[in-house]
């Protein structure tokens, strides 16, 4: 079936098997392949991408159900030479080991920040764990993710 | 090669045409345990009838008595409106407990309702709140909706349109999560209503449950001391390697002393 749909500010219009998944669309037809699958059970959020301004689990979406939507993915947040503020902080507090789950953990993580932000929360280290209940990394302990967010939420906080 | 057709109706009336002509057809809300449950092959439906474009199933209405919310709500809409938030706070919390933040991106009351997973929150509050369950065809009390473990009133091809909360007196929902799924092991929803107390209980049992032990307790005495001994029969509740089912019948007056503790 055809679906058509912007994905980090590209127009695309493919032709995939209903059953497709967001996910497979992003990886496969597009080489997106920034967007990881870990679990593909709909657990560990790696394949997290914004949808139409809110986080999702790309391996829990129907390319189908992406008809006409917006999609940013990491490959849209920043570039290698301009990286976006989440991203930056990931390196500075190196939030990161293996990187498997990093880009699904920043797209919820900046997804996290946005939410709180409408909703006119303020984050804290507890908010921040809470807030990423639907990400798994298995190998930082999880310490320098939260104090990488709470840096980048600062960050963002200042430049918006 | 797919292993179902799909189909994207723009109105409730095709959506239940399209049901209605294939027979192996099943209806796709937010799919957060629809396509889970498929990609283990758990369900093979032929079709998907995507509700997603019917915005007629969306939003939050609330009257002087009543907060009435469409089937295609999310999760995350509910727990963030601040109309549901002053009308029932209790039913916007919980639904800020379900999940994670995608999950509640996505996930709908009605897919919820329809699937009514034994371990599911919203069913908590249907059930204390007496809510009632609309449908395309007729309206459905809550007391007459939860039947057994995955199984309601629904008839075959019957879409949940909306559903109308009472706005009680007060109420809480205290739920005892498993860590990892973060579904309820038990979630306990107490309410003061026109109608006097009710309690309603989810993960326990085969489905959500009205407690009329706990209920009668909190009509004499409405305290977190109250609840506090009062004989829960388990006989039917679930088991399995998270808790044995006395465990979920001490958890059900604990959590209806905390809901009582929350209502403040």
């Amino acid at each position: 079936m055809n679906v058509t749909l912007t994905v980090n500010g590209s127009h695309h219009a493919v032709d995939v098997p209903a059953d497709t998944l967001l996910v497979d669309l992003l990886r496969t037809e597009l080489g997106l392949t920034g967007t990881h699958v870990g679990c593909d059970t709909s657990q560990c959020g790696s394949c997290t991408v914004i949808k139409d301004g809110v986080s999702v689990k790309s391996c829990t979406v129907l390319a189908a159900q992406a008809e006409g939507a917006s999609i940013t993915t990491i490959e849209g947040l920043g570039s290698a030479d301009d990286l976006h503020p989440m991203q930056a902080a990931f390196r500075e507090c190196h939030a990161l080991q293996c990187g498997f789950c990093t880009p699904g953990m920043i797209m919820a993580a900046v997804d996290l920040v946005r939410s709180a932000k409408a909703n006119g929360a303020a984050l804290d280290e507890r908010s921040v764990r809470e807030g990423l209940e639907g990400n798994f990394c298995r190998c930082t302990g999880y310490h320098n993710i939260v104090r990488a967010v709470l840096s980048a939420a600062a960050q963002m906080e200042a430049t918006s | 090669m797919s292993r179902f057709d799909y189909h994207r109706p723009n109105s409730i009336d095709d959506a239940t045409r399209l049901r209605g002509q294939h027979e192996d057809s099943l209806f796709l809300a937010g799919g957060q345990t629809l396509l889970p449950t498929i990609k283990q092959g758990l369900a093979a439906p032929s079709d998907l009838i995507d509700l997603g474009r019917l915005d007629d199933l969306r939003g939050i209405n609330v009257s002087a008595e009543t907060l009435t919310i469409g089937a295609m709500t999310r999760h995350a809409e509910v727990a963030a409106s601040a109309e549901a938030r002053k009308a029932i706070p209790a039913l916007a919390h919980l639904a800020g407990l379900i999940g994670d933040p995608q999950v509640r991106n996505t996930g709908t009351l009605g897919g919820s309702l329809a699937n009514s997973d034994p371990a599911a929150d919203y069913p908590a509050a249907v059930i204390a709140l007496g809510a009632t369950i609309h449908t395309d065809k007729r309206s459905i009390a809550a007391e007459d909706y939860f039947l057994d473990l995955f199984e309601t009133a629904l008839e075959p091809g019957e879409l949940i349109v909306k559903v109308e909360f009472p706005i009680p007196k007060r109420a809480a929902y205290a739920k005892f999560p498993n860590p990892a799924s973060r579904y309820a092991i038990v979630g306990v929803m107490v309410a003061e209503t026109k109608d006097g107390i009710r309690v309603g209980v989810t993960g326990a049992g085969p489905c959500a449950f009205r407690c009329t032990p706990i209920e009668e307790a909190l009509a004499k005495d409405f305290s977190a001391e109250a609840v506090k001994g009062v004989a829960i029969d388990h006989s039917r509740f679930n088991s399995d390697l998270h808790a044995s089912a006395e465990y979920r019948g001490a958890l059900v007056g604990v959590m209806a002393g905390r809901a009582v503790s929350a209502t403040g």
